[in-house]
């Protein structure tokens, strides 16, 4: 009867730490209603991967018999060979996104650049700490804050933190209500909290909204090709949201199939938190350079409206900038939050949603640009 | 003590930073400038509708 204690047996304190981990994840994401669809396949497929033996994974077993895991096909095909997953799970954020008040507002685009200042900002303090050029652009991703762009880059510069790296963007997703404010009373006054912004929406044509994903497609293609298969899916989600004659196609990609990719996408990136690839100093690290990532995201866009107010004549409420980051719409619903605190009447909502959406788009851009620029500078 | 590689990586990164804001920064204006254009557009279409 030895046999049915070898699983016991075999468990490493690494592996109990992970049970800890996904325990943890599974709390956050139940008891706290952080990024539960997400956290939570996350946080049991931690479990899964980490119990001795684990049938979810590749096995050789006794007498050479090969046994092949689930979990562990459902990486190498998904995410490892074709990135299918992440970028499929746009075209399901394309059709829930609503570009209508950035269309009506395009001003507030710029802070969907700007507030991407965290990920090369993390970049850098990354490569101070040791990390490779590689490693630190999967780091300073995470400040995309934007999960699936987050795992795509590690993935294509075979980053092995990349578990590390997919709880941080998430955890830190979930925590936006938290970090922001923070952040952004770093670096603004009382009085640039309340000040007010008249919203004056024009109409937007159909025509408008259908060509606006077809157009921003080409173009982030043409400048940053690399953006294309992030941008172009995103778009393409849009593009059957808008185009009016496939509401069912549009429903779909909005709910069952986000659904499923998302489902698919948790318990699959579990794969990379296996004890030993997750268990070390690097990863509090990895946590603590995610943190950064996402406040300096904030600052930077702040900063950045704070220097536009310096030339023009309506001034810009400088916490919108901080609505420029991707983690839609929960940061725009922070910024709101914020201004009625500091004044009731103070409605901000649908511009920081424009800078919101912005974000989206800014984010994925980043993602392209770095998986462009990197390889230019690694020998 | 830092090493003379992670060094090295920082000194790019600031590179790959100015060249990532500036790259980042062009396609989103680049992106503004059509949405101003589209809206300019859409905008005489629907005069020409009312008129």
């Amino acid at each position: 009867m030895e046999f049915l204690l070898s699983g016991i047996l075999a468990i490493t304190w690494q592996q109990v730490i992970m049970y800890c981990i996904g325990g943890l994840l599974i709390y956050l994401a139940i008891g706290k209603g952080f990024e539960p669809a997400l956290l939570m396949p996350m946080g049991f497929g931690a479990i899964l991967v980490n119990l001795p033996l684990s049938g979810v994974l590749d096995q050789i077993l006794e007498g050479g018999i090969e046994s092949h895991g689930i979990i562990q096909w459902l990486f190498e095909t998904t995410i490892e060979s074709s990135e299918a997953l992440p970028i499929l799970l746009f075209i399901g954020i394309g059709a829930m996104i609503d570009f209508g008040p950035l269309l009506s507002n395009p001003k507030m685009m710029i802070f969907g650049a700007a507030a991407q200042f965290g990920i090369f900002f993390t970049i850098a303090l990354a490569c101070l700490f040791g990390f490779d050029l590689k490693d630190a652009a999967s780091i300073g991703i995470i400040g995309a804050a934007d999960g699936p762009t987050s795992i795509m880059v590690s993935q294509i510069f075979d980053s092995k933190y990349m578990g590390a790296i997919a709880v941080a963007a998430y955890s830190y997703m979930a925590l936006v209500p938290i970090i922001q404010p923070f952040a952004i009373k770093l670096v603004t006054t009382q009085k640039e909290r309340s000040i007010r912004m008249p919203y004056n929406p024009r109409n937007i044509s159909k025509l408008t909204r259908i060509l606006f994903p077809i157009i921003v497609t080409i173009i982030a293609g043409l400048i940053a090709p690399m953006s294309v298969s992030l941008v172009g899916f995103l778009m393409f989600g849009n593009l059957l949201r808008e185009c009016g004659c496939l509401n069912s196609l549009s429903q779909t990609a909005q709910n069952e199939f986000a659904n499923i990719i998302t489902l698919l996408l948790g318990i699959t990136i579990s794969f990379s938190m296996q004890a030993e690839n997750f268990v070390r100093f690097e990863t509090f690290l990895i946590m603590l350079l995610g943190l950064v990532a996402f406040i300096f995201d904030s600052i930077g866009g702040v900063l950045f409206a704070k220097l536009m107010n310096l030339f023009l004549k309506e001034k810009i409420n400088p916490m919108i900038g901080a609505a420029g980051i991707s983690a839609f719409p929960m940061s725009a619903r922070v910024i709101q939050k914020l201004a009625m605190a500091e004044d009731k009447q103070n409605h901000l909502l649908m511009h920081a949603i424009g800078a919101n959406v912005s974000g989206q788009i800014g984010s994925v851009i980043a993602g392209g640009i770095i998986l462009y620029l990197i390889p230019q500078f690694v020998k | 003590m830092l090493s003379a590689q992670a060094i090295t990586n920082f000194l790019i990164s600031l590179e790959i930073m100015g060249l990532g804001m500036a790259g980042i920064f062009t396609v989103i204006l680049v992106i503004m400038l059509v949405v101003f254009l589209l809206g300019k557009i859409g905008g005489k279409q629907e005069e020409d509708l009312q008129d």
